[in-house]
């Protein structure tokens, strides 16, 4: 007969589960709500969100660092912190882009929130555990959700979108499962600290190099696929132009921070271990990634797809900081992601409000170059701004991003690697030229047709988000002390 | 007035931001009164200014972003005050002089954030801070030569912008890795130039960040091989793009050659003499030649402006008291001087809407006072004694006579090939028969055109004949560069090679407080 086991409920530590449950109590609440009425507004499901949001954000404030809790699987450290107020942040300041004045389809269906929740309590679950089987747990139901969220845009290359990222994602998650599973047999364990503390004991028995090497080349697959890195990054551009820009902005920030936490308590667990070709890997990957990416976006024709390109550009760039393993390394990560987000939303948010319900300017694509001639004569104030995040986006001082960049460039050169920051600043170069193009359309060109429609979604929430982003972007040099000292210290903190 | 520097730094962009709510009627009157008053601020930094001091005045500093050692740091000192006297004073003729009327607002904004950004290159004492205002003046030019230029306009602004960019970002990697160098030595994270000035490199280092700031600075100068975006930058800029461009722009070059690479890193400079030497004499010369076989007007000056921007570079490497002061003197004149070409081109191109030298001929007959003020600039740029233009052009030759008498005589020819081609203007402009029918209707400057141009032209006559109260300020702040550089520099033959003056002794090293 089994021995019953005792399970005290201060050692389960509940609190630590708390933001997760507040996230999903909140969509059970808006599925709920549109059982009893279903003819409710968007505005409304919105705004709920938003709030059910802030009591998240405020319960993952509450917590400790440092912790553990239910049954030890829960993790929270200071990466663990603040990549989760990052994501609900980020969260909060996307989903108002769903009060547009025109109405699309997606909004209008509550599920939508429902399963926005669901999903940012599946990231929460990613970066909150050090469990790899925690971590699949969390890594599935984001991503479900968030596939389902791209096929509610109701077009047919939505749907495309959505089933190509599933398939990509479903080929990603069965290399996390397979590399897990390597991990397993050589260590006995899905924690990582255990991962950790046993291969450190192995790792120079002989003949076991290849199983680790293996059970890395895996995981960084997988990883590989969500950060949507060279090679396996091709299924990027065509899901950002299939999901709505909100969702696209959306997915070129949130998902990845999640994917970076897990990658850096992943990854950098193998460089400290003395695995170098994993430092050596991650290198190449970041280096390919930007660099084809970067040539791959000057040749678009449609924005939302260089903005798709630049995102995988900027993603290469911010993985390089993560194999030097410093302190500053990782911090440069959140700070990018931090500085990035609002330019990002900024830019995303000024391509949401150019969509019109049918394609005018070219049968392919929604946001041709075109599109945006002239609309300094059209709309000055939309392309200053618009000109502003360009700017941003590449690098030009004092805005946002230019921060980011050369705090990850400071971090490459004082860990030695001086020719990775040669290559990221020529590459910044590169960049520059695709974010010049728009500037030069914007500002240099003549308006085509159909001058009336170009502000075609505009609302005053949306004026309100722009307006935000804006003053994010251009006040970083002002914000940027403050949040480098918080970053550093949760990140010094947690042991990274 | 302790802040003047910022004052002056965030007049002309706070002026820029209110410009958005000026009528466009009134935005002309509203940029040149804006303009006016920067100028006149920059007059009171003048009369401030300690000319007894040599260091570096009125400093403001402000921590920023102390985690990485990004502060706010400013400051001036008799290199940079004048070039940044310079500046105002040409926006302001330059606005005043502008003959365009499309999309004047636009304009007008765009030069004063312009503004903003030249005189915050040069007042900048922190590397990023300095970079910020570098990068950031990239963008209203782009826009004022994609907005308002040729038919290649686009191409040629972006082609600016990205030489410029490309440049810049290796520079960048240069000064993180100094503020990493610094950190390694002192412990504390710093931008600060004068932190960085204390710094001693092995030579190794120095020669690696020679070369990535010398990327940086080449491209602006532009040195050869990588001047060939200004042939298009100017052929396509709107008047006032060219005179901004030439007055200014080309100067932060060639005064990050001064601020940064000289005393930061001496030993390498020393050994980048012959290098440099080299360059410049190809420039001089070779762009002397190129402007000979040029048919437009325009492209006639912007290639002389690159020839005399060698004289500059030769200057600067000459590592002795004569020869830096002549070339920062050169900076400035040659500011004046080819902004006054290009204001001049621009008038004529205003009325013809050709710039060729083919359909030109016999001016002088129906425009004397355009004549007579173009004669003056072109004798002030060839370098006729009594004008701007020689001062500086003999002070850097008697300079580098000491470091090479051969390269002297080669860079020599710069007056006689300038001679030559500006003569071949003349000649073809203003001289001869007038014999195109529409040059016989041809109008006389207006007051306007007259008037903004007159004061330069009496401070080119006024600097020409009576330099000393520019040239000791001048003198004084390069001797303690230079004496600066020699304690630092750590090789005998860099020592031997930098050279303050024969009577250096009331020279301080006190670089600043």
């Amino acid at each position: 007969m089994l021995e019953p086991i005792n399970v005290s409920l201060e050692s389960l530590n509940l609190i630590t589960l708390a933001p997760m449950l507040i996230a999903i109590a909140g969509g059970l609440i808006i599925l709920i709500l549109d059982l009893i009425n279903e003819k409710l507004d968007k505005s409304l499901y919105v705004m709920l969100t938003v709030l059910i949001l802030f009591v998240d954000f405020g319960s993952v404030l509450g917590l400790t660092m440092n912790e553990r809790g239910f049954f030890d699987v829960m993790l929270i450290d200071g990466i663990a912190i603040i990549s989760q107020l990052m994501i609900i942040g980020a969260s909060m300041i996307f989903i108002p882009l769903a009060l547009t004045s025109k109405r699309f389809h997606e909004y209008s269906y509550p599920e939508f929130f429902a399963l926005f929740l669901f999903m940012i309590a599946g990231f929460q679950f990613m970066v909150a555990t050090d469990n790899l089987i925690l971590i699949f747990v969390g890594i599935e139901t984001a991503s479900l959700a968030l596939y389902t969220l791209i096929a509610l845009h109701n077009r047919s290359n939505s749907y495309e979108a959505a089933v190509k990222y599933f398939t990509m994602g479903a080929l990603a998650a069965a290399f996390f499962a397979m590399g897990s599973a390597v991990v397993y047999a050589l260590t006995g364990s899905v924690e990582l600290y255990k991962v950790a503390e046993v291969l450190a004991t192995r790792v120079n028995e002989t003949g076991l190099m290849i199983a680790i090497f293996g059970s890395s080349v895996l995981l960084m697959v997988a990883f590989a696929f969500k950060l949507s890195l060279f090679p396996f990054h091709t299924w990027a551009p065509d899901v950002y132009e299939g999901a709505s820009a909100p969702l696209a902005g959306y997915m070129s920030v949130v998902p990845k921070i999640a994917a970076f936490v897990v990658s850096m308590r992943i990854f950098e667990m193998y460089i400290e271990l003395g695995v170098e070709w994993v430092r050596w890997t991650i290198i190449i990957l970041a280096v390919l990634t930007m660099t084809l990416a970067n040539i791959m976006a000057l040749v678009q024709e449609d924005v939302k797809r260089m903005l798709a390109y630049s995102s995988i550009s900027h993603a290469g760039f911010i993985m390089a900081a993560l194999a030097l393993n410093t302190t500053e390394g990782n911090t440069a990560i959140f700070l990018y992601y931090a500085l990035f987000m609002f330019t990002n939303l900024g830019a995303f948010t000024m391509l949401w409000i150019s969509r019109h319900k049918k394609r005018r300017f070219n049968a392919r694509f929604d946001h041709p170059y075109e599109k945006f001639s002239g609309l300094v004569k059209i709309m000055p104030m939309g392309a200053v701004v618009m000109g502003l995040f360009m700017l941003s986006l590449a690098g030009v001082p004092p805005f946002s991003v230019f921060w980011g960049k050369i705090y990850v460039m400071q971090a490459a050169v004082n860990a030695g690697y001086i020719w990775l920051a040669i290559v990221m600043g020529l590459n910044s170069a590169i960049a520059a030229y695709y974010y010049l193009k728009l500037i030069v359309y914007m500002f240099l060109k003549d308006p085509v047709k159909d001058v009336d429609t170009v502000y075609y979604n505009i609302s005053k929430p949306l004026m309100a988000i722009i307006g935000f982003a804006t003053l994010a972007t251009v006040a970083a040099i002002f914000y940027v002390e403050p949040l480098l000292q918080w970053l550093t210290f949760h990140v010094s903190a947690s042991g990274y | 007035m302790d802040n003047i520097l910022s004052v002056l730094v965030f007049f002309p962009a706070i002026a820029g931001l209110l410009g958005f709510v000026v009528n466009k009627e009134s935005a002309r009157a509203y940029g040149i009164t804006v303009a006016t008053i920067e100028f006149f601020l920059s007059l009171w930094l003048w009369f401030s200014f300690d000319m007894s001091n040599a260091g570096i005045q009125f400093v403001e500093m402000i921590p920023l972003i102390p985690s990485m050692g990004i502060s706010y740091y400013l400051g001036v000192d008799g290199i940079s005050l004048f070039i940044i006297i310079m500046t105002t004073l040409m926006t302001l003729i330059g606005m005043a002089s502008m003959g365009e009327t499309k999309n004047i607002k636009n304009m007008i904004v765009t030069l004063l954030f312009l503004e903003m950004t030249m005189v915050g290159v040069f007042v900048a004492l922190d590397a990023i801070i300095f970079y910020l205002f570098w990068e950031l003046s990239l963008v209203p030019m782009l826009y004022i030569i994609g907005a308002w230029g040729g038919p290649l306009r686009v191409y040629a602004s972006i082609k600016f912008f990205l030489y410029t960019f490309t440049g810049s970002l290796i520079m960048l990697v240069g000064m993180l890795f100094v503020a990493y160098l610094y950190h390694n030595v002192t412990g504390v994270w710093s931008f600060a130039i004068t932190d960085w000035y204390s710094l001693v490199l092995p030579v190794n280092y120095q020669l690696w960040l020679f070369a990535a700031f010398f990327i940086g600075f080449a491209i602006k100068v532009p040195m050869f091989p990588f001047h060939t975006w200004i042939p298009y930058a100017h052929g396509q800029a709107p008047t006032i793009g060219s005179v901004i461009l030439a007055a200014v722009l080309l100067k932060m070059g060639t005064y990050g050659f001064v601020r940064f690479s000289l005393p930061m890193f001496p030993d390498a400079s020393v050994m980048a003499i012959v290098p440099i030497a080299v360059i410049s004499l190809i420039m001089v010369v070779y762009t002397a030649m190129i402007a000979y076989a040029q048919k437009d007007m325009k492209q006639v000056i912007a290639y002389s402006s690159v020839s005399h921007m060698g004289i500059i570079m030769l200057g600067l490497f000459a590592m002795n008291a004569e020869g830096l002061t002549g070339s920062v003197f050169q900076m400035l004149s040659h500011g004046i001087v080819s902004g006054a070409l290009f204001m001049l081109v621009g008038m004529i191109y205003d009325r013809r809407h050709t710039k060729l030298l083919s359909e030109f001929g016999g001016l002088t007959q129906v425009m004397p006072k355009f004549a007579i003020i173009f004669g003056i600039m072109l004798m002030a740029s060839v370098g006729l004694p009594l004008t701007i233009g020689f001062v500086g052009e003999f002070l850097v030759l008697l300079g580098f006579y000491q470091v090479s008498p051969i390269m002297t005589i080669i860079a020599g020819t710069s007056i006689i090939l300038g001679a030559v081609y500006m003569l071949r203007v003349m000649k073809l402009a203003f001289f001869g028969p007038l014999d195109n029918e529409e040059n016989k209707k041809l109008k006389d400057l207006n007051a306007r055109e007259t008037w903004s141009l007159i004061p330069l032209v009496a401070i080119v006559i006024w600097l020409g004949v009576y330099p000393k109260p520019i040239l000791t300020p001048i003198d004084n702040s390069v001797k303690v560069i230079l004496t600066f550089m020699n304690k630092k520099a750590i090789t005998q033959e860099a020592k031997d090679m930098i050279r303050v003056s024969k009577s250096d002794k009331e020279v301080s090293n006190v670089r600043a407080d």
